[in-house]
Parts: C-alpha cells; sequence; structure tokens
C-alpha cells in the first residue's frame, strides 16, 4: 500500500488572488508597501554609496548651511550633509530592526507554537519567561540589555530581539490553541504523521497569518526603539549616522538650523506611519473574513 | 472573589520574584562592578589585598545566589543599598524621583484618555466620514511620532519662540507651588498623553462600532433616548472593559516613556535616575529603579483585572 497522501502537500488554486495583489487592493496596504518599498531603495542605495554627498565627511566653511541645491536638506554643525546621513541613517535603522524582528520572530514564534501544540510543562515554562519579560516596560529592558551587553547596533538589535520576542510568543500561541483541537490534525494522527510534520505542515500555514502581520508591525516599534535608544545615546554609535541621535543633537541647534532636526524626525515618523500601514494592509489581505474597519 | 484575588496575587508575586532573579543575573553580566564604579582607573593599582577586603565589604566575594537573597532581603527592609558617586542611600533618591514619576503618568493617563476616548467615540460616531478620517489620522500619527520627537519639537519651539530652557535646578514639587508644578509637567504630560490617546482611541473606536450594532442600543434609540445619551450612556458604558484594559497595558510603555520625556525636559524622576546609574554604572541604582518599575507595572496589571469584575458584573471570576 503506498504511503496516505497529505492534502497539505498539494497546491490547489482557491480562486482567492494572491497576497500581493489583495494586499495591493487595499489602500492602507498600497501606501504601506509603496512607502516601504522607498525606503529599502534609500537603504540601498546608502548601502553601496550612492548618497549625494559623504555622510561622515565634515566641511567646516559649510556649517549650517539651510537646504539648497548642493545640499537637500542642509548641513549640521560640522558641515555634514544631513540628507545623506538620513540615507545612511535609514540603513542604520532597516538593519537593527530587520535583524532584530527576524530573530524575534523565529525564535517567538517557535517558542509559541511548541507551547500551544505540545502543552504541559512546555507551555507552562513559556507562558512564565513571557510574562517575566512582559513586567518590564520595553524601552527600560532594552535599556538595561544595552547596558549589560554593551552599546553599537548589533547589541542594540539583540535587546530589541529580546523585548519583542514575548509578543511574539503569545500572538503565535492563541490561534494555535483552537488548530490543534481541529479534525485535520486529529486526522493527520490518525493517519500517522510526525509531530514535525504536523506542526509545520499543518499548524503553521494555519497561524501564518498573525504572525505575518505581527512582523510588519514589530518593524515599525523595533525602528522606533531604536531611534529612541540612540536619541538617548546608547544605540548605534558616532560616527555612524542615526536618525535619533541625529534628533538629539538638533534640538539644542534648533534656533540656528531648524533643518537639522525635521529631515530625520519626518523620516522616523514616514518609517513607522509606513510599516504601521503595511502591518494593517497585510491584516485585511490575509484574512477574507475580516471586515474593514 | 476572594479566592481569585489570592490567586491572582501569588501569580503577580511569582511573577515579580522572576524579574527580580532576571534584572539581578543581567546587571552581573555587566563589565566592572561596585569596584571600579567607586574608583575608576584606580582599581587596576590594587593590591590583591585591598582588593579582596573591598570585595568583602560590598560582599562581591559570596556566591551569586547569596548575594541575590542578600540584595532581596535587604530590599524587603526598604534598604536599596547605597549609591556610590554621591553617598545617598538609593531609598533617598527613589524616594525623590518616585512621586514626579508618578505624577507625570497619571497626569498622562488621565490627558490620554479623556483625549482617546472623546476622539474615539467622535470618530465611530459617523464612520467612514470626515470626522473618522480625521481619528484615524490622529490615531496612526500618535503612534508614530515617537516620544523623543515631539518632545524635541516642543522644547525646541519653547526655547526658541519663549526663550523656555527645561533646567534640573527649577523645578518645583507639586505641593510646594501647584501652578508653577502643573505648568512644568504640562507638555512632557501631553507628550505622553498624546501617545496613549491615540491607541485608547483605536480601542475604543473599534469596540464602539461592535456595540452600536447590538440591539440594544436600537431598543434605546427606538424608545426616543437622546443620540448623546445614546452614545455616551448605552454604547460607551458598555466599551469601558476593553478601554480600561487597554489602558492598562498602555501603562508598561508609559513608564518607559518618561525615561525618554524626564530625560527632554529635565525632571528628576525615575528616569533620569535610572540613566543616570546607567551612565556611571551603579548597579545599586539601576536595579533598584528597575526593581521598582517593574514592581508598579505588575502592580497595575494586576488592579486592572480585579477591576473588571467591578466594571463589567458579567465578568466571571474562574
Amino acid at each position: 500500500m503506498s504511503a496516505p497522501t497529505d492534502p497539505a502537500d498539494q497546491t490547489v488554486s482557491d480562486g482567492r488572488p494572491g497576497v500581493f495583489i489583495a494586499l495591493w487592493r487595499t489602500s492602507n496596504g498600497r501606501i504601506g508597501l509603496l512607502v516601504t518599498a522607498a525606503l529599502v531603495l534609500v537603504g540601498l542605495l546608502a548601502w553601496v554609496g550612492l548618497t549625494p554627498h559623504d555622510p561622515l565627511v565634515q566641511t567646516p566653511s559649510d556649517r549650517f548651511l539651510p537646504p539648497s541645491t548642493v545640499y537637500w536638506a542642509g548641513t549640521d554643525q560640522f558641515g555634514r550633509d544631513i540628507a545623506s546621513r538620513s540615507m545612511a541613517g535609514i540603513l542604520v535603522s532597516l538593519r537593527v530592526a530587520v535583524l532584530a524582528v527576524a530573530f524575534a520572530a523565529l525564535i517567538g514564534s517557535a517558542a509559541g507554537i511548541s507551547a500551544g501544540f505540545l502543552g504541559g510543562w512546555t507551555e507552562r515554562i513559556v507562558g512564565r519567561l513571557t510574562d517575566m519579560l512582559f513586567a518590564f516596560p520595553a524601552i527600560l529592558l532594552a535599556l538595561v540589555i544595552v547596558t549589560a551587553l554593551g552599546t553599537g547596533w548589533f547589541n542594540t538589535s539583540a535587546a530589541i530581539a529580546v523585548v519583542y520576542t514575548p509578543i511574539f510568543v503569545r500572538v503565535a500561541r492563541g490561534p494555535v490553541l483552537s488548530v490543534r483541537e481541529m479534525d485535520y490534525i486529529a486526522a493527520g494522527t490518525v493517519l500517522g504523521f510526525g509531530r514535525r510534520r504536523l506542526l509545520l505542515r499543518h499548524v503553521l500555514p494555519n497561524v501564518a497569518a498573525p504572525i505575518i502581520v505581527q512582523t510588519a508591525l514589530a518593524l515599525s516599534w523595533a525602528i522606533l526603539t531604536e531611534s529612541s535608544l540612540s536619541f538617548l545615546g546608547l544605540g548605534t554609535q558616532p560616527p555612524e549616522p542615526s536618525l535619533g541621535r541625529m534628533v538629539s543633537e538638533a534640538r539644542n541647534l534648533f534656533g540656528p538650523a531648524p533643518w537639522m532636526l525635521v529631515t530625520p524626525s519626518l523620516l522616523i515618523v514616514v518609517a513607522v506611519v509606513g510599516l504601521n500601514l503595511l502591518g494593517d494592509g497585510l491584516r485585511d489581505a490575509l484574512d477574507p473574513t475580516r471586515q474593514r474597519r | 472573589m476572594a479566592r481569585y484575588v489570592g490567586r491572582r496575587l501569588v501569580e503577580a508575586l511569582g511573577t515579580l520574584l522572576g524579574v527580580a532573579v532576571l534584572i539581578f543575573l543581567l546587571l552581573r553580566v555587566l563589565p566592572g562592578d561596585e569596584i571600579t564604579a567607586r574608583l575608576g582607573i584606580e582599581a587596576g593599582s590594587l593590591t590583591e589585598a585591598q582588593r579582596a577586603a573591598l570585595e568583602a565589604y560590598y560582599q562581591l566575594d559570596q556566591p551569586l545566589w547569596s548575594q541575590f537573597f542578600g540584595w532581596l532581603g535587604s530590599v524587603f527592609q526598604g534598604n536599596f543599598g547605597v549609591s556610590v558617586i554621591s553617598g545617598r542611600p538609593v531609598s533617598e533618591q527613589l524616594a525623590a524621583a518616585l512621586p514626579v514619576t508618578i505624577q507625570l503618568a497619571v497626569m498622562s493617563v488621565v490627558i490620554g484618555v479623556v483625549i482617546g476616548v472623546v476622539v474615539g467615540v467622535f470618530a465611530a460616531s459617523r464612520p467612514d466620514g470626515a470626522r473618522d478620517a480625521a481619528g484615524q489620522t490622529f490615531g496612526l500619527l500618535g503612534l508614530a511620532v515617537p516620544d523623543f520627537v515631539l518632545a524635541s519639537a516642543i522644547v525646541a519651539f519653547l526655547s526658541t519662540r519663549f526663550g523656555y530652557f527645561p533646567s534640573a535646578g527649577d523645578f518645583v514639587p507639586f505641593l510646594q507651588a501647584p501652578t508653577v508644578n502643573l505648568q512644568q509637567m504640562l507638555y512632557p504630560a501631553l507628550v505622553l498623553g498624546t501617545g496613549l490617546a491615540a491607541t485608547v482611541m483605536r480601542t475604543t473606536r473599534s469596540v464602539y462600532l461592535e456595540i452600536a450594532e447590538q440591539d440594544f442600543v436600537r431598543t434605546a434609540r427606538g424608545k426616543g433616548v437622546s443620540e448623546r445619551r445614546t452614545r455616551w450612556r448605552h454604547v460607551l458604558r458598555n466599551a469601558l472593559t476593553p478601554i480600561v484594559t487597554i489602558t492598562g497595558v498602555q501603562f508598561g510603555y508609559l513608564l518607559g516613556g518618561t525615561i525618554i520625556v524626564e530625560q527632554i525636559f529635565v525632571l528628576p524622576g525615575l528616569g533620569r535616575l535610572v540613566l543616570g546609574g546607567i551612565a556611571q554604572r551603579e548597579l545599586a541604582v539601576v536595579q533598584s529603579v528597575v526593581l521598582v518599575v517593574a514592581t508598579m507595572f505588575v502592580l497595575v496589571n494586576l488592579a486592572v483585572d480585579l477591576l473588571y469584575a467591578r466594571i463589567d458584573p458579567r465578568v466571571r471570576l474562574s
């Protein structure tokens, strides 16, 4: 007798449009997608060095210049180009956020799904640990971890990853609790599928939607947290540009150079709005039953 | 009810014990200890005997678990250790800083809940209209504009327009001069309140929309209750539970936000205390502040859970 075929292995078109098309059809999703794509593009340009000026080069004769055709967003107290520094700052923010959220999403979802599916001691231990981490305000926990590990973009990333892991645990565990009672899980168990296969092929696809939505939202919070830490001087360190520190430097120089505050602040807001809208759009696109609210 | 309260209390205590262990372990990873904090580079030139004597003095020669329970034991007796740099007891510094942060948090919650609920109800009372769009934009911007950007912009504006610079020496406690104190606290509380208002607004709006469709609301309209009374007394009353929940959850973020806002507006609260402690590697200060903040957070969440039953008699305590 041949091995039982697993219906989960067959790709059947259910007549629904793909996620990207569904995302594009929601107005939130479209704006979010465009903003996010623009940010990634700017970050990539900064990565390969295609900025209008060198973000680190100081030109003492060009200090505190207002925005012009040469310096699109003006210059700072050292005569550095703010547009180029902001571009490099976006790269730093994205790098920290993507790394942190990737870790948090992987570890958090894995822990949450196993806790929900296996129950028992796994669930109890994971639950207690997340409760403990939830007892700290996010920024305070990140502060303490950065203090313990030392500053720098990688440690900032690690701190943010620890802070957001419990959120993914919670988001992943909830839906697993209902999925594990479903008939198709019982059917899979009867057919003799291993735990691994059940988890990866049957549980994961059915709880993926909230995790994906959470990933977009967590990216926006990670950018907020990174810039807040950098603002306090505990995140990305000089000379590497960071949007948070640029705001911090600019606030004492608002009289002579208000443009120093405007560009980095606006970019943080745009990035967070964009990723939030992307998250909202994904939520609508991935869940056809949800009414737009 | 008593059993439920008891169980929640035990759970909260368990969480707090875990929190204490976590803080303690995290901060032991720190490079440098009380000795290097006290002596700086000179710590390198200590003889073996001097170092051992100092380690015994700070109890660094004890095993970790013994250090931990020693610390926890003295915390329960109200002894949070001594600040190495200022030489003052940490409990004294905490007692001075705590009221500032609590006042800031309470003012922010009041501002945030009032703005959030009002904007949320107005947005939801005509879904997809102009009001709703304005409300939703407010909700999105409130979440997306970081506290430090808003606070920096306000300070920048105040200093260039009115020549007002916040500074540490100027802070006046509420009981000394209430009006001056409220002026100093207003802008920081507004900054924190706006962020909270955005979240409260989003929750209020979605819960309101759900409840407005229910039969008892139609009945109220049908029997001729005025639109305003329906809105505030019938719908909002039933939307309170999720609003209280989200406010409780957000309280933690608010406590985190106070760290940044206190730094920018130079308010001598817990936030400035912990940042100073981090900058000067003062373990006793950092671990005490973090413990106090985490305790406040856990207690607020406990209070919120217990409040449910008062607000919503339908809640079953099981």
